[in-house]
């Protein structure tokens, strides 16, 4: 076969590959709305931080604002300390709430951002003083059975005060 | 009695001799093709011609096979998730598997069938009709002018061939989820989107993809230029070739595979 012949077919192979690449990074990934030009970092203190994962998103009424940096554990107060990158167009309030939620019955976890009422706004470097953990299923059941049988002989009790 | 034992060992011993033997030549040779891999890029229509071969030819049978796993997974990852209510995360489904495993297996596997295959055949060919022996005489180095530009061109081709059967193997699934059995289109993407990383994912997989590729061509070429130069020997290693090959880019998978996704 001639050159400029395989030179196009060439050509056009690595185009198509290229394009292919282009449509996974653009289409299926998210390469586009992951891109954040100027962002800054907070961080919080957990008690317990449940399943939350490095790169699990930042949310604040339900719009993705950041994503979690870094998870680590501080020694001295038995804290798990998570580090969030935030999108550097929203501000929030430095008395904002930063709680760990559950994405549906099962999905993945995520740092929901209660906005507080203070006029002055978290700077890169701040720390979120008001946390709220992550909701252990294991521990909200065990504590539904304590309550259940705390309160049961009680109403027993009065049944049979009213015979 | 004893004496047999002693020839089955003997006969194991001697066989695992000779693969470590075959690898240490095979690893020397390698180091070899790096070495004389200047060629290929210096003319480069050498590469490009090999490409040709290697890429545009193994085009057809790629897309049809990605268009068609992506369907497969598309009516199976369905039929799956609908039982726990979860089908609008079927493109989820489909493109992880795609971009993460299949893509570079599937292609890969294809890839040393299709093209691997040819390649061993041909430089085996040439070895047995003394080529490149009389390259050789006209002080023209075969590994540098035959070996290395096929090498590079199954390097090269390999990830966009992946590339290539992952987006077939989605737009079929989508084809499949979404006009065929009525998955929301929009939760189809937007769900794919938010699990699928460029990094993680589609970075990994273009990584794994090149890594199979260089095996495949790594394979391919010395099975062919270490062939016993014969029509047997040939069509013998034709076979290895294919056979190591599979073997090899499901065993790299999974080393690969460890190391990529530990689940942070």
């Amino acid at each position: 076969m001639k050159r400029p012949i395989i030179d196009l077919w060439v050509g056009f192979f690595v185009a198509l590959g290229i394009g292919a690449l282009v449509f996974l990074a653009l289409k299926v990934g998210n390469l586009a709305s992951a891109n954040m030009s100027e962002t800054y970092v907070v961080s919080a203190r957990f008690d317990n931080i449940g399943g939350l994962k490095v790169r699990a998103p930042v949310k604040s009424a339900g719009v993705v604002v950041g994503r979690v940096t870094a998870i680590g554990f501080d020694q001295d107060s038995y804290e798990a300390v998570v580090s969030m990158t935030i999108d550097g167009r929203y501000r929030f309030p430095r008395d904002t709430i930063a709680s760990i939620l559950t994405s549906g019955l099962l999905g993945e976890q995520y740092v929901g951002f209660d906005v507080g009422g203070e006029p002055e706004f978290l700077k890169g470097g701040d720390v979120i003083k008001i946390t709220q953990s992550a909701v252990v299923l294991e521990k909200l059941i065990g504590q539904f059975l304590f309550n259940k049988a705390a309160e049961g002989p009680v109403q027993e009790g009065q049944g049979q005060n009213n015979k | 009695m004893l004496e047999g034992i002693a020839a089955v060992l003997r006969a194991m011993g001697g066989w695992v001799d000779d693969r470590i033997t075959r690898l240490g030549v095979a690893s020397r040779f390698f180091v070899l093709v790096l070495l004389h891999s200047g060629t290929s890029f210096r003319r480069l229509f050498l590469t490009i011609r090999e490409i040709y071969f290697v890429g545009v030819l193994s085009l057809v049978i790629i897309l049809v096979s990605g268009v068609f796993v992506g369907m497969v997974l598309g009516l199976q990852g369905y039929d799956t998730l609908q039982r726990y209510g979860s089908s609008e995360a079927l493109g989820v489904l489909v493109a992880l598997s795609l971009v993460r495993e299949l893509g570079p297996v599937v292609a890969g596997l294809l890839f040393a069938s299709r093209a691997g295959s040819a390649v061993t055949a041909e430089i085996g060919l040439m070895k047995a009709t003394e080529q490149l022996d009389a390259m050789e005489m006209m002080a023209v180095n075969p590994v540098a002018r035959v070996v290395a530009p096929r090498f590079w061109a199954g390097v090269i081709s390999m990830p966009l061939l992946a590339a290539l059967f992952s987006a077939c193997g989605i737009l079929g699934g989508y084809f499949v989820g979404v006009h065929l059995i009525g998955v929301d289109e929009g939760s189809f993407w937007s769900q794919m989107q938010a699990a699928v990383d460029f990094r993680e994912d589609i970075v990994n997989g273009v990584i794994k993809s090149a890594v199979f590729g260089a095996l495949v061509s790594l394979i391919a070429v010395f099975e062919g230029y270490d062939c016993v130069p014969t029509a047997e020997g040939v069509s013998a290693a034709t076979t290895r070739t294919v056979v190591t090959s599979s073997l090899v880019i499901l065993a790299a998978d999974f080393i690969l595979t460890a190391f990529m996704f530990r689940g942070a």
